[in-house]
């Protein structure tokens, strides 16, 4: 296997860039769910060194019980979102959730559930204020690792 | 032959291949045959007994092969096999 070492020496997996419109959607999702956890997909294009956000499709939190510290998605909106990428010729790029009251971190339970190649991208949400966005990508040991988001609009208070 | 239709971010292990082909008469002969051709979808798609793992779900058209006969479920030529990742997580 080849070794990229300039990729290796990266503080960041690799890059995100989160156009402002699908940027909004997510903010207004987190804030409208809050206390609950929101959660969706996003799409966009991938390059060679990082992938363009560029649509949001917001999904219903289908967990049975609490749905302030957990968020499940059904394999019909899964599927739909898959569709969706097809049928706009979209690369299905990962899925979004907040963390109400939480760090844009994710948690156990988010790396056993993860999928490899998708972007997770986690919001951190106070009542009325988005205050962290985060984005992590399994790596091939099943560990997180974080992705750069690049947005001129992000908030970055807690970095 | 029946058609399997690859999620997103499994197609990084069958060279971005979408949908495979295959012939077998059930979901077991399916996916025993797709993970002899793309070996690296294994550890993805089966835990350590070789059973399909709790976080993926597969669909027979549009039933969870866990309300048919599971992976006996049988297949034809023009079925439709959808594999789906469980998506979810939380705080906790």
């Amino acid at each position: 296997m080849q070794i990229n070492t300039a990729k290796s020496l990266k503080e960041f997996y690799s890059m995100l860039v989160i156009e402002q419109k699908p940027l909004d959607e997510m903010y207004q999702d987190a804030l409208q769910s809050f206390p609950d956890e929101c959660c969706g997909f996003f799409f966009g294009k991938e390059l060679e060194d990082e992938r363009i956000v560029t649509n949001v499709l917001v999904v219903n939190n289908s967990k049975e019980g609490d749905k302030r510290r957990r968020f499940e998605i059904s394999p019909k909106d899964y599927l739909n979102a898959e569709r969706f990428a097809d049928e706009n010729e979209l690369q299905l790029l990962g899925v979004y959730h907040s963390h109400p009251n939480h760090p844009a971190i994710p948690s156990e339970h988010d790396r056993v559930a993860a999928q490899p190649y998708f972007s997770y991208i986690i919001i951190s949400v106070k009542e009325n204020e988005i205050a962290d966005i985060r984005s992590w990508q399994l790596n091939d040991n099943f560990q997180f690792e974080e992705e750069k988001i690049e947005n001129p609009f992000i908030i970055n208070q807690n970095k | 032959m029946a058609t399997i239709i690859i999620p997103t971010p499994l197609r990084k292990f069958t060279n971005n291949t979408a949908r495979v082909s295959i012939n077998a008469s059930n979901v077991k002969g399916v996916v025993d045959e797709l993970t002899l051709n793309f070996p690296d979808l294994k550890k993805h798609l089966l835990d350590e007994q070789g059973n399909i793992r709790s976080f993926v779900n597969v669909f027979v058209g549009d039933e969870d092969i866990r309300n048919l006969q599971q992976d006996h479920t049988p297949v034809k030529e023009e079925t439709v096999i959808s594999i789906v990742p469980a998506i979810a997580g939380g705080i906790a």
